[in-house]
Order: C-alpha cells, then sequence, then structure tokens
C-alpha cells in the first residue's frame, strides 16, 4: 500500500488521523510506533526535537519519513509529511471524504481553521500536562496539580463558551475535523485520571456524539492504550529513556 | 459594511493579515488596536507635558466583541466574525481569490504549506514572542531588566526552531515550499521581526536565512514591508512612555510569572 501512516496511539494527533482514515475506509498501511521505547514528548506536547539516545522512533526508516522526529508522519509514495492537522487535510483532500468534514462553505471553514488554529496554544498544551507524571510513574506535587488543572479547566470553559456553545457540534450539526481533533485531546486527561466530562454534561453530551459520529467501537479501540496509561508503572520504562522523559518534564515543568 | 480588520502591528499575526490584504489590494477598514496603549501600558506623555487623548478604544471594545478569545487579530466580514491568524489569512484568500502561489491548489504543496503553519505554532511562535516580553515589556513594567539566563534560554530555544526552520524547510528552496511566496513564509517571516524589532538579531549569523528574508521582502514589496513593520522596529520609544503605576502593580507579577 503506497500510503503509510507512523503512529503511535498514545498520542491525540495519532489518534485523530487513526479514526479520521479509519472511519472513512481510507486505505493505509499503520506502521506501529512506540514512543515510549524511545522518547518524545508528543504525550504531553512537547515540541523540542532534542535528541535523545536510545528508541525505536529513530530507526533509519523513521528518520527519514520525518525529519522532524514525531509522530504521527505520513509517507504516500515519496511524498512525505508531518503535523496531524497538514496529514488530516491532506487526506481530506486526497480522499474527497464527506464535506462535512472540512466543509467548503467559506465560512463553516473557517470556523473549522480558528478552532485547529487556537487549540494548539490552549487545549493541546493543556491536556497533555496531566498525562506526564502518569509516564514516569512520579506523582506531582499537589500544587502543581492543581495549578496544571486549574489551567486546564480555563481552556475548558473557553472551548465550551466560544467554541461549543449550544450546538451540536463545533461547526453546527455536523460532527467535523475540529470535533475530532477536540476529543482525542480532552480523552488525554482522562486517561491521566482526570475525568474531566464528569461535571460537565454539555461536553459529555458532545462527546457521546461524537464518538457516534466516527464510530463507537472504533473510538473504543483508539483510546485502549491511553485509557490503560495509568496502569503503566514506571518500571516498565527502560531506566535510560526514564532519565531522558524526566530531563524533558524538568525542562518544562520547571520542577517535579 | 464591509470587511474590517481589527489589527495592531507590534503583534506578529497582525503584520502578516495586514501585509496580506494590502499586498493583494484587499478592500478593507483597519480598525486599529492600540493593544499596549488602551489595556496595558499607560498614556504616552507629550509635547510639554500635557495628556494625550487616548485613542483607538473604541476600536479596541469592536475588537472584543469580535474575538473573546484575544483581541487582536480580529475579522468582521459584515455579520461573521473570525479570530485567528490562520483562519483569517485562509479565509482571505478564498474569498479573494488571491494568486495561487500563496496557498496552492496542488494538494502536496498546499500540504507543505499547512504542514509549516502547524509547526510554527509550538515552535518559532513559541519562543520568538518571548524576546520583546523580556528586552522590553517586563523591563518596563518591573523596572529592573531580567536575568540574562532567562533571555539566553529563551534564545537558544528560538536557535533550536530556526534551525529546524533553514534545514527541514526552507533548506536550499527560495521558500519554504519552493519556488514562490506562500501564507508559511509570510507568517514566518513577521515572527521573526519581533526579535530583530528588540535588537536581538536572528539573521546576523545566519546568510542563508537573510537570503530568504530578502526575497520575502520583495515579493511582497518593500515599501509595504517596511511600513508594516515600523512600529515593531521603533519599539525602543516604548520606554519613553510613562506607566500608572496601578498598572505597573498589577502587571508586574503577571508578565513574571508568563516567563516560567
Amino acid at each position: 500500500m503506497s500510503l503509510k501512516l507512523y503512529l503511535d496511539l498514545l498520542s491525540q494527533p495519532c489518534r485523530a488521523l487513526y479514526l479520521f482514515a479509519k472511519c472513512n475506509n481510507i486505505p493505509f498501511e499503520f506502521k506501529r510506533v512506540d514512543v515510549m521505547k524511545g522518547v518524545h514528548g508528543t504525550c504531553w506536547g512537547a515540541s523540542s526535537t532534542a535528541s535523545f539516545p536510545t528508541g525505536q522512533h529513530r530507526s533509519e526508516e523513521f528518520l527519514k519519513v520525518n525529519a522532524l522526529m514525531k509522530v504521527p508522519a505520513l509517507k504516500d509514495g515519496s511524498f512525505v509529511l508531518a503535523e496531524s492537522i497538514a496529514i488530516l487535510l491532506y487526506l481530506s483532500r486526497k480522499f474527497k471524504t464527506p464535506d462535512h468534514w472540512y466543509p467548503s462553505d467559506l465560512q463553516k471553514r473557517a470556523r473549522v481553521d480558528e478552532y485547529l488554529s487556537w487549540q494548539h496554544t490552549s487545549i493541546r498544551a493543556k491536556g497533555s500536562e496531566l498525562m506526564l507524571p502518569v509516564l514516569i510513574g512520579q506523582p506531582l506535587p499537589p500544587e502543581k496539580v492543581t495549578g496544571i488543572t486549574q489551567g486546564l479547566n480555563f481552556v475548558l470553559k473557553q472551548f465550551e463558551e466560544k467554541f461549543l456553545q449550544d450546538k451540536a457540534f463545533i461547526v453546527g450539526t455536523e460532527v467535523s475535523l475540529a470535533d475530532l481533533v477536540a476529543l482525542v485531546e480532552l480523552m488525554q486527561p482522562v486517561g491521566a485520571g482526570y475525568n474531566l466530562f464528569e461535571e460537565r454534561p454539555k461536553l459529555a453530551e458532545w462527546r457521546s456524539r461524537v464518538e457516534a459520529a466516527v464510530g463507537p467501537k472504533l473510538f473504543e479501540e483508539a483510546h485502549q492504550g491511553i485509557l490503560k496509561a495509568k496502569y503503566m508503572t514506571a518500571d516498565k520504562i527502560p531506566p535510560q529513556v526514564l532519565e531522558n522523559i524526566k530531563k524533558e518534564a524538568l525542562k518544562q515543568f520547571g520542577q517535579i | 459594511m464591509g470587511l474590517e480588520l481589527y489589527l495592531d502591528l507590534l503583534s506578529q499575526p497582525c503584520r502578516s493579515i495586514y501585509i496580506f490584504a494590502r499586498s493583494n489590494n484587499i478592500p478593507f477598514e483597519f480598525k486599529h488596536v492600540e493593544l499596549f496603549k488602551d489595556s496595558v501600558l499607560g498614556r504616552r506623555p507629550a509635547a510639554g507635558g500635557a495628556e494625550q487623548p487616548r485613542t483607538g478604544s473604541s476600536n479596541s471594545e469592536g475588537a472584543a466583541k469580535v474575538s473573546v478569545l484575544r483581541r487582536v487579530p480580529a475579522l468582521k466580514d459584515g455579520d461573521f466574525t473570525l479570530a485567528e491568524c490562520t483562519a483569517i489569512l485562509l479565509y482571505l484568500s478564498r474569498k479573494y481569490n488571491t494568486p495561487d502561489h500563496w496557498y496552492p491548489a496542488d494538494i502536496q504543496k498546499r500540504a507543505q504549506v499547512d504542514e509549516y503553519l502547524s509547526w510554527h505554532h509550538a515552535n518559532i511562535r513559541a519562543n520568538a514572542p518571548k524576546t520583546m516580553w523580556i528586552k522590553v515589556l517586563i523591563p518596563l513594567f518591573t523596572g529592573q531588566p531580567l536575568p540574562t539566563e532567562k533571555l539566553q534560554e529563551v534564545m537558544e530555544g528560538l536557535s533550536a526552531s530556526l534551525k529546524q526552520l533553514e534545514e527541514r524547510f526552507l533548506q536550499d528552496k527560495a521558500f519554504i515550499i519552493g519556488s514562490e511566496i506562500s501564507l508559511a513564509d509570510l507568517v514566518a517571516i513577521v515572527e521573526l521581526m519581533q526579535p530583530v524589532g528588540v535588537g536581538c538579531d536572528v539573521f546576523e549569523d545566519r546568510p542563508r536565512l537573510l537570503q530568504w528574508r530578502q526575497r520575502v521582502e520583495e515579493a511582497v514589496g518593500k515599501e509595504l514591508f517596511f511600513q508594516a513593520h515600523e512600529m515593531i522596529l521603533n519599539i525602543k520609544e516604548l520606554s519613553n512612555i510613562q506607566i500608572d503605576p496601578r498598572l505597573k502593580e498589577h502587571l508586574a507579577p503577571v508578565l513574571m510569572k508568563m516567563l516560567k
């Protein structure tokens, strides 16, 4: 198969791609990447590409595909592409997926773009932070957790009030790329043990609608790994890898 | 009422929109929002010490109505309102059918623009703006220069991003996606002018990037480019502004926290 998607389903953007490709029956070869065998910050949204000494996703083949050393990555014949948003849009165009994913209506499309842009430094940034201590098996001091949770709650409020409001989906009556990208991000803190849907009925209902739109079984399958993440213990991670994650965490959080 | 764009040219995303609209002759009403004058900085002392009347506050309110998230940039097209630079640029390119090279119809080239625009957020845009906070705004508000380690940290982060910009995105091409300028170049260049404006010339030891910058300037029109960047290139004038002490008190801790 000429289309290859390099994915690790522990990563939010990888899940968005996986769900999108599968529910649109886009034929692709699933090249599984195990970020935890190497080290990279996709699970907590770090953007640095510091080089790490070990790691499957530093393998030659993967490096050829993705000079940025990140997942997700796409290889379509000789064409290579990184960045989940770019890949989602590319797939939607190449495989002419149903209009509602990225509406041709100028204003609706702009709304999807608006969300996809805003989420980078808000939902995506905040959603990743709670997962880190889970992965390194080192609980954060309570003040740290409070601070992070507060930050997350703030962007969730913005999400509900500015983007979702009283609509069924972010852009009106049908699911779009915006909802997909949003929901996979919100599942990350859930995987870390913060069930943010519990006290947010509007969000919970929206979540059910999105799950129904992509297919509940497919959704569950994509999230199996991340929902078990908190049972992953630090001693299952190779010590060198753990060291590197801690270093990365220190850089990002100052102090753990 | 036609197209309104709420912009403050001190802001990088605002500059990319301004340059894009002007260089494509898109008719719009420039709603000047002066972020600092209206909401953050104090009154500018006029000659003789008389207080200058505040201007731009109604545009600021207008912008806030358009964008509950951030005040600028914001677009208002009839009843339709839009925030987020990328969304606005794409909307304008579609509505006004701008030349193909800005956002090529070819799906692979288009994907490469998307790839840059996405990567930009957490990389170049993560560090470049901080140079202004560290070198200008924070000293202005807290009255002390920041420790040089902080600036060094930011510059290191920025260096890493610039390395990727050169090696992964630009490489040996004239522009990011090939032989013609696109939205990717525009979004990148305005961000890099921020550190330049505050005295961190990121182009100094990077001849390849410097040449790329010159090509971008020519492609949009040097006059327009410099007009858009006039404010940021004269940012040092900000230090002549008197700050209301209450504002200082209120903002100093917030600003310090921002850098952590």
